[in-house]
């Protein structure tokens, strides 16, 4: 085989005591699509920065061209020829969409001014190829995500980068879309480009890429031709064990209806969307990013007001965008990003856990220490959080048991209701499976859980019925019997009605 | 979702794109109407309001709270803020008033220089207090607020420098007119066009409005952040540092409180003028209109009779008013636009 373009030797990264990554090696040939896959939580995200500059290498090294190549930021990557496209679009919401694309490196005219009309016919002619039309002119702000990735993709297209990174770009396109990415992703392929191509989907992997690396808990797991795999080997090596352990789901039958959502509406978001969970049942909300799980969670919840139809629970309508009225009639939401929303990072465990019924610890409006020791302490057994001292800032703790505090939190105030939003994103299989575990038991207890969850095999192996959205509507309701991969995608991807 | 399935439509601009330029136009326009408004109402009430005399003394009082107004737009636009500008005024202030009397020959143009030069050197200070400690701007420019002040006491020790210490070709800038117009104001606009000018045609300008807008993205696009937030406030300090000259010339007696309080008038202009607080919007015209129209607005207040003791209270509605505004816009503009397909 001829020198890679791109080489990682040995490379480690560790977020304090959490190691992302641990002696992981990748190549790059130019000409060659590759792709990189594992669960979520395997560090390919962290694989994507460090190819990025965005975060430095604690050991090993980054070769291009066989000659040690040193990222100390954005600006060197970018010049190294590496150019990336985020699973989180990073637009300017107030600039224009094509002042998005060339930021940094706009056409200049005379005078080194930036020359706007030729901007706009670039940027013009990048949607062309990729046969979107996109107004150059409008700013990012109110973008759908779909249309974000396409600028996302435009800006990456238009380095005519050496090395191409792709962390996920096709988690929000429809079917059309997303051949029009491969297309535009083979035709640099086969001009020379290396891609880095990471995805859960695995017919995308197997369309796109010759070559496969499998990740794990942070380590290489493996590298081979796509050819001599197959998509049951993939998992298997993604996952490490048997999957259906990972999903100890309980039988259990459903009670009485408990949150019944009707009609609910929020411009802009979603819309009409009505379904019920009874008690005791999982019911999972899946589709694709973007298609407005997490909103229609939040404004059940409360979080933001919707503009149409109702929620009862246990019969009761909640007040719109009440978020103390929705706990105190015994909901609970675990949210998508703990660190941003669901903890509060410089507290400590037991007072983040505390946080949502400290009122009911208080005495005369006091917290006495012991009260809110003991409580936490109780939950931190029950859901073997491994914490140094409860009295630690929760920021110290791993990402899994971070997402166990959020989660003791919750099941502290004995909710009636439950909604996960992404329960198991971002932590280490054990905990992984802990979780679900604990899913189940609260089922079983007669609790109405509600799980958006963007991994197949856990909506799968978790849910009693599957819900399934695209671009703000339901578009299916799939019992746990008949739901499997194709039925799920089929409607995620807004392809059921003509399936 | 696709365009492909409907047919193509060949519009320059969309409706989105209009939507959005009408709302950033009806800033800087709804400023200039309630300019125009007010003026319009005080001259009815008192027809003296608009002579010669008076406007003139309205664009000189203008000109030095338009010349910060312009520099602290520039920093607001990158999401930070610079509250230590009255004092960098003070200090330049004063210092005009020593040099001159150290050196009575000063070529004035020279003393510009001098004093831009120092106020750089300030607002030096504060960027790169703010790049090494990684500190928020507010505090860090609250904190040399006090320490410039206070070297400006100390260099003052009690001391006035009076008109008389001063060159008279220099006092007469303070007041000379061309055309009608006051040599200040010349002064001010070319701040005001340069530094537009920059901002809207120049790759560092657009990259302080991508850093206002979004900082996490701002450094994933390789965009040195520091560099440009460092620049940002040398060129606040510069202009307030210029502003200090320009206060001394106007004025010609100098003690060290000069332009005392100053740095909220600043920002309130700003505000008033557009400039979104969290950054990423708004022009730097905007702001100079800000400006004109807080000192219009003190001005008019007395001829229509209104008790100067509301006077605060009235500019603090018309601050409330503008953010409220800004606020109703902002979230029009967004709801249509997430109401609006995006492809043409």
């Amino acid at each position: 085989m001829p020198t890679p373009l791109l080489t990682l030797d040995g490379v480690s990264k560790s977020f304090g005591a959490v190691a992302a990554l641990q002696d992981v090696r990748l190549e790059l040939h130019a000409g060659e699509a590759h792709a990189l896959v594992g669960e979520n939580g395997a560090g390919k995200s962290t694989l994507v920065k460090i190819l990025a500059g965005v975060h430095g290498p604690d050991a090993g090294t980054i070769s291009l061209d066989g000659r040690p190549l040193q990222l100390s930021g954005p600006a060197d990557a970018r010049a190294a020829g590496i150019a990336v496209i985020y699973q989180e679009p990073t637009l300017f919401p107030d600039l224009s969409v094509a002042e998005n694309i060339f930021m940094g490196r706009q056409p200049l005219r005379s005078l080194r001014r930036v020359d706007y009309a030729a901007m706009r016919t670039r940027a013009a002619e990048l949607f062309a190829r990729l046969g979107v039309r996109l107004d150059p002119d409008r700013p990012a702000r109110g973008l759908s995500i779909a249309d974000q990735q396409l600028v996302e993709i435009a800006k990456a297209i238009s380095l005519d980068a050496r090395v191409l990174v792709m962390d996920e770009p096709t988690a929000a396109l429809s079917g059309i879309e997303v051949e029009r990415l491969f297309a535009v992703a083979r035709s640099l392929r086969d001009a020379g480009t290396a891609v880095l191509f990471i995805s859960h989907r695995f017919d995308e992997v197997f369309a796109l890429c010759q070559r496969i690396t499998i990740m794990r808990d942070g380590r290489w797991v493996s590298t081979d031709p796509a050819g001599t795999l197959t998509v049951d080997e993939v998992v298997r090596r993604m996952v490490g064990r048997e999957v259906s352990a990972m999903y100890p789901k309980q039988d259990t039958t459903p009670g009485d209806p408990l949150l019944q959502v009707s009609g609910l509406t929020r411009h802009g978001s979603f819309t009409d969307v009505t379904f019920t969970v009874h008690a005791g049942e999982i019911v999972a909300l899946a589709g694709l990013v973007g298609a407005g799980r997490s909103e229609v969670s939040r404004a059940i919840f409360g979080v933001d007001r919707h503009d149409a139809g109702e929620v009862l629970l246990d019969g009761v309508r909640l007040p719109n965008g009440d978020t103390a009225a929705a706990i105190r009639a015994g909901l609970a939401l675990v949210p998508e990003d703990r660190r941003q929303q669901g903890l509060v990072m410089e507290l400590s465990v037991e007072r983040n856990t505390n946080l949502p019924r400290r009122w009911s610890l208080a005495r005369a409006g006091l917290l006495f220490g012991g009260a809110e020791r003991s409580a936490a302490a109780t939950w931190a057994q029950r859901l073997q959080v491994k914490a140094g001292r409860l009295t630690d800032p929760v920021s110290t703790l791993s990402g899994g048991n971070q997402q166990k505090v959020v989660l003791a939190k919750w099941l502290a105030t004995a909710p009636r209701v439950l909604i996960v939003d992404e329960p198991t994103r971002g932590i280490d299989v054990g905990t992984k499976a802990e979780v679900h575990r604990l899913l189940s038991q609260l089922a079983a207890d007669g609790v109405a859980v509600l799980m958006v969850s963007s991994e197949l095999p856990e909506v799968l192996g978790m849910a009693d019925r599957v819900l399934v959205m695209h671009e703000g509507r339901l578009t299916a309701d799939i019992p746990r019997t008949r739901a499997d991969e194709q039925s799920v995608m089929l409607a995620a991807t807004g392809q059921a009605a003509a399936a | 979702m696709t365009a492909l399935d409907t047919a193509p439509a060949e519009t320059a601009t969309t409706g989105g794109a209009r939507l959005a330029r009408r709302a950033f136009a009806v800033r800087e326009l709804g400023i200039a109407l309630a300019l125009v408004l007010l003026v319009v109402v005080t001259t009815v009430v008192n027809p003296r309001f608009l002579s010669a005399q008076n406007l003139k003394d309205l664009l000189l009082g203008s000109t030095i709270l338009a010349i910060l107004a312009v520099g602290q737009a520039v920093v607001v636009i990158t999401r930070n803020v610079d509250l230590s500008v009255g004092s960098v005024l003070g200090l330049s202030a004063f210092a005009t008033g020593a040099v001159f009397v150290a050196v009575p020959g000063l070529p004035i143009p020279l003393m510009l220089v001098i004093g831009a030069a120092l106020g750089a050197v300030l607002g030096a200070v504060n960027g790169g207090l703010i790049a090494a400690a990684r500190v928020p701007a507010l505090v860090v420019t609250l904190g040399t607020l006090y320490v410039f002040r206070g070297l400006d006491y100390m260099w003052a020790t009690g001391r006035q420098i009076n008109a008389a210490d001063m060159p008279a070709a220099f006092l007469r800038m303070g007041t000379a007119t061309v055309l009608g117009v006051p040599v200040l104001a010349l002064f001010a606009a070319a701040v005001l066009v340069a530094v537009g000018y920059v901002l809207r045609n120049h790759r560092s300008g657009r990259e302080l409005y991508a850093i206002g807008s979004d900082p996490a993205a701002a450094r994933l696009s390789g965009i040195p952040s520091g560099r440009r937030v460092f620049y940002a406030f040398v060129t606040s300090g510069a202009l307030a540092g210029l502003a200090g000259v320009l206060h001394a010339a106007r004025f010609g007696t100098l003690d060290a409180n000069a332009g005392l309080g100053t740095e909220l008038n600043v920002v309130a202009a700003v505000v008033v003028g557009g400039v979104a607080i969290f950054g990423g919007s708004g022009s730097v015209y905007g702001a100079a209109l800000g400006a004109v129209l807080l000192t219009t607005i003190r001005a008019a207040l007395p001829v229509l009779g209104i008790n100067p003791f509301w006077q605060d209270a009235a500019v603090g509605a018309l601050i409330l008013a503008a953010i409220g505004l800004d606020r109703a816009l902002s979230a029009r503009v967004a709801r249509s636009l997430r109401e609006r397909k995006a492809h043409v």
